[in-house]
């Protein structure tokens, strides 16, 4: 199940790969129909989660025995969530793309087709693997595929981008393939890279160095990943010239991969080292918190200034892991901060992938998303104006919707254990909220003034006769509905939350056991 | 003596596929010698399946030489490298060099260079399965000479000035170190009294012992293109053709490895601290190869130097093959992995001989999507990216540095391995970039196909990996 789960994108790649590049509809509609496919799937591994923590569907073949290397997938409550979301973005960006450019040309929208599609794969792949060197492998070619959506399909200076995206997540992941390594020879009994394995093992408790040495590597390539201060320089370049569907994915769930590394990995296999380096991570956290969140203040882009609230959104999950490791807290307490920080992880990927695919509404019609370009949306944009105010309360915490769910419990968890820290980036909800309330209110109120480009709809041209030119520069249907489909699962965690957190609560109780060991 | 034959039977049968060819070949009317080429593929198909299906005894000719899975793998590796090569060659005469295309193609040659290059490609392999199984001095020497020589011959084939000065420079320093190589053998022999491996194991006295092992070490090092005797490289393979450049940089590299592995394995490391002068020398080849290659703009100089770093990685497992197991298994597949690899990458390359500069490359992934995605797939194969298998042998080289106790050269080559990156991107970002719609640019069809075949070899490998031994 979890195979066919990772390898139907794969399959449905190689099928729209062979057949001609000129039937577009059918590219793209294959694209939407697996997408669903997905989503469903999904859906069902999450109902298979046992909800006394443990994994569903566990496959487990030896792949490379010599080496210890084994392919090792399942399921648990913090795999299920984030397969979950992953889906439903990919689904949400695949509506999104059904309006191609007119002027594209169709061997580059079906090639555009087949790398989102062997993204999902590895995505999907990356939350199901239970195996370091499997995990690896889906999180390297996440990057590799990446970077071919931007430096294909970006804008600006998009090949600087792209080629910089690369070379700093690249060096992160070796660099944490390199913990890797020390984790899985370093333990006692055999080489091994099983996550449970070694979970159960804690290979390298009392030797002293190497574990401080693993757990510098592991949290170097993760925390370029996640991307947390001051190593979260390569993100904003990356997502303003990324094409929208590349960043909504990219700050949905390539950023989701190294806060998910931290639960996964970094904290059961090196629970000793985790515990003294608790503080750290709560530092770099409450200063990723605040940095993001005034550097944010200070953007004129709109997508630049979504980018830097992830830094803000993920800080916080940062803090909540780093007080997971303090001992002190007592085991609820930490069990309610490491679920906040699942939950943020959900909460983050379906709303800032909706923001940036509003990002690109705003791209796609005017030619930019300067937010001093736009004023007076509210009137001939009211779908836009509509989904992109929730979308913003969401990204801000407000109650009743998925924001505030994963802050509200992460925050509470942590405050037994940093108070200073917690009041500390409880300041960043502030900032957050005076930012996107200054976007709101500038671009959506006001007098009506849109670029140039916006206020003229492009004429009809000749081949696409058949369609009259849409007159308004608001949302599409199938646009409408990828954002909306975001915004509803929002509005779903928020008014329901014990949907997410009963799957969550048993896996991240177990977290905080095996970092207590 | 019938038993020490049928051990040698691969090397045999490649052996006589060169003199076949040789004789078929000189009946063949010059410029039309596609048969020979044909007697190679057949040799080499021959051989590899010869290697592993005949189990003969475990050691020939009064243990000077070994047949273990290290031979088995070298022979499989080189024997199936010949028959890719032959195919490559297929496409075109081999005079006919890059720069002189069309009036080499017209005007009959009344040299028989097709000949000569099948004839010598397969003597080189020869040279270096027995570099691979050679477990004594003196047949480690003979097999140096047998697999460098030939590849002298054919870097100067073509018969032009660049194709001359790659020809003598490869001739001259493959002497130097031919001789350095013997020096280093003519002491070990005063030192124990004996040329066999088994015998090094007597070597007590520390310092002669030490600049013995690295003079033979440093033959070896000419043989396989490493930091320092790595000079021959850039321009011997950008001398020559793209597919003399693959031969230069696949057959002999396989063989030296295995014996250099071969060789310090049966040097007690209380007399020679040969592991960290391995670990030294794999760093200088790792770093200086990516330091060389960042500047460059011809893709045969740029691949010559990204060898050069290969070799780095490859002496990783070496510096740490006796303190753990996991070495000799990493090696192997790593070298496995480095062959197709890279025999990949030259077969993009000579699908194209038209084009072997960077700026030449614009727009190739519009005009030939699957020789792009051939191209991507070998380079990012060369980084050590999964799915491939490069990944494969790198994770395992790294593994076995970190369970050796040599963490840092892990690091060294992890971090030397993300430099790399940049220049292979260098290659890879024209190559999807919007070229000259109309430019007219034809493509040699057999080098395609195998540079389509061995990406999805280096791909399905690297997901069904097994290593030998």
């Amino acid at each position: 199940m979890l195979t066919a789960l990772w390898v139907a994108p794969l399959l449905v790649a190689a099928v729209v790969a062979a057949i001609p590049a000129a039937r577009r509809e059918v590219v793209l509609g294959l694209w939407v129909v697996l997408a669903v496919v997905e989503v469903a799937g999904a859906v069902v591994v999450w109902t298979a989660v046992p909800r006394a923590g443990g994994f569903a569907d566990e496959v487990s073949l030896p792949w490379i025995p010599a080496f210890g290397v084994g392919y090792h997938l399942g399921a648990d409550g913090f795999s299920a969530p984030l397969v979950a979301m992953t889906t439903v973005v990919f689904l949400a960006v695949a509506l999104y793309s059904l309006r191609r450019p007119t002027d594209e040309d169709a061997g580059r929208t079906r090639a555009f087709v087949v790398l989102f599609l062997a993204l999902e794969a590895v995505c999907v792949g990356v939350f199901l693997a239970l195996d370091l060197v499997l995990f690896f492998v889906f999180f390297d070619l996440s990057i590799v595929l990446m970077y071919f959506v931007i430096a294909g399909w970006g804008s600006g200076s998009r090949a600087a981008s792209a080629l910089q995206f690369f070379l700093y997540t690249f060096l992160g992941s070796v660099v944490m393939l390199l913990g890797f390594l020390v984790l899985a020879v370093g333990g006692r009994g055999g080489i091994t890279f099983d996550i449970p394995t070694l979970a159960a093992r804690d290979p390298l408790a009392g030797s002293g160095p190497a574990g401080v040495l693993a757990l510098v590597a592991i949290g170097i390539g993760l925390a370029i990943k996640t991307p947390v201060w001051p190593v979260h320089t390569w993100l904003p370049p990356a997502h303003t010239d990324a094409p929208a569907a590349g960043s909504a994915v990219l700050a949905a769930v390539l950023l989701k991969m190294g806060t998910y590394g931290f639960v996964r990995i970094a904290m059961p296999l090196l629970p000793g080292p985790w515990r003294s380096a608790a503080l750290v991570f709560v530092v770099l956290g409450v200063v990723s918190v605040l940095w993001g969140a005034l550097v944010a203040l200070a953007q004129r882009d709109l997508k630049r200034m979504i980018a830097y609230t992830s830094v803000t959104h993920l800080g916080y999950v940062v803090l909540a892991v780093g007080a997971a490791g303090i001992v002190a807290a007592g085991p609820e307490a930490r069990t309610l901060a490491v679920t906040g920080a699942t939950v943020q992880m959900v909460s983050h990927g379906l709303v800032t992938a909706a923001l940036f695919l509003l990002a690109g509404v705003l791209r796609d019609r005017g030619g930019t998303s300067e937010i001093a370009s736009w004023s007076g949306v509210a009137g001939p944009m009211p779908r836009f104006s509509w989904t992109f105010a929730l979308a913003a309360f969401a990204s801000l915490g407000l109650p009743g919707l998925s924001g505030f769910v994963g802050e509200f419990s992460l925050l509470a968890g942590s405050l037994p254990a940093v108070p200073v820290a917690t009041v500390l980036a409880a300041l960043g909800l502030a900032i957050t909220a005076a930012l996107f309330l200054r976007a709101l209110q500038s671009m959506l109120l006001g007098d009506r003034h849109l670029p140039p480009a916006a206020e003229r709809p492009p004429t009809p041209r000749a081949r696409l006769s058949r369609f009259r030119a849409p007159s308004s520069p608001d949302l599409r249907v199938a646009e409408t509905t990828a954002v909306g489909l975001l915004l509803a699962c929002s509005v779903a965690i928020g008014v329901a939350p014990a949907l997410l957190t009963t799957t969550i609560a048993p896996a991240a109780a177990q977290v905080v056991s095996l970092v207590s060991r | 003596m019938t038993a020490d034959a049928l051990a040698l039977l691969p090397e045999i049968v490649l052996a006589l596929g060169a003199v076949v060819g040789l004789c078929v070949g000189s009946f063949l009317p010059p410029g039309r010698e596609g048969a020979v080429r044909g007697v190679g593929i057949v040799a080499g198909l021959g051989s590899a399946v010869v290697a592993l299906t005949v189990r003969g005894e475990p050691t020939a000719f009064g243990g000077t030489f070994t047949v273990d899975a290290a031979t088995t793998t070298v022979r499989v590796v080189v024997a199936l490298a010949v028959v890719v090569i032959m195919v490559l060659a297929g496409d075109r005469p081999v005079s006919d060099g890059p720069s002189l295309t069309a009036d080499v193609r017209t005007a009959p040659s009344s040299h028989r260079t097709q000949t000569a290059f099948a004839v010598l490609v397969q003597l080189a392999a020869v040279g270096a399965m027995v570099l691979g199984g050679a477990s004594d001095l003196l047949v480690l020497a003979a097999a140096v000479l047998l697999a460098g020589l030939p590849l002298a011959a054919l870097a100067g084939l073509v018969r032009d000035g660049r194709s001359t000065e790659a020809a003598l420079k490869y001739f001259l320093s493959s002497a130097l170190f031919g001789l350095v190589l013997l020096t280093g053998v003519t002491v070990l022999l005063g030192l124990t009294g004996a040329t066999s491996y088994s015998d090094l194991s007597r070597v007590t006295t520390p310092l002669p012992a030490a600049v013995a092992v690295l003079l033979v070490l440093a033959g070896l090092l000419m043989t396989i293109g490493g930091v320092p005797a790595h000079f021959w490289v850039p321009d011997a393979v950008d001398g020559t053709s793209p597919v003399t450049g693959a031969v230069l940089t696949t057959t002999a590299k396989v063989g030296g490895l295995v014996a250099a592995w071969r060789l310090l394995v049966a040097v007690p490391t209380a007399a020679v601290p040969w592991p960290l002068l391995v670990a030294v020398l794999a760093v200088g080849s790792m770093t200086l190869g990516n330091l060389a290659a960042f500047a460059q703009t011809s893709l045969r100089r740029l691949l010559a130097y990204s060898t050069i770093s290969q070799v780095g990685y490859l002496l990783v497992p070496v510096a740490v093959a006796a303190r753990t197991p996991l070495a000799l298994p990493a090696l192997l597949g790593y070298l496995a992995a480095y062959a197709v690899t890279n025999l990949a990458v030259f077969a993009v390359v000579a699908a194209r001989p038209q084009a072997l500069e960077i700026a030449d490359q614009r727009g190739l992934g519009r005009r030939h999507p699957a020789l792009a995605v051939a191209l991507v797939v070998g380079l990012l194969g060369l980084v050590g990216t999964p799915p491939t298998v490069v990944f494969a042998g790198k994770l395992a080289g790294f593994t076995a540095a970190v369970d050796g106790g040599m963490t840092w050269l892990a690091a060294v080559a992890v971090l030397n391995s993300v430099a790399s990156l940049v220049y292979y991107l260098r290659w890879i970002v024209p190559v999807f970039s919007p070229g000259d719609p109309v430019l007219r640019d034809p493509l040699r069809a057999r080098a395609a196909v195998v540079a389509v075949v061995l990406a999805v070899a280096s791909v399905a490998g690297g997901i069904l990996v097994a290593f030998a031994g």
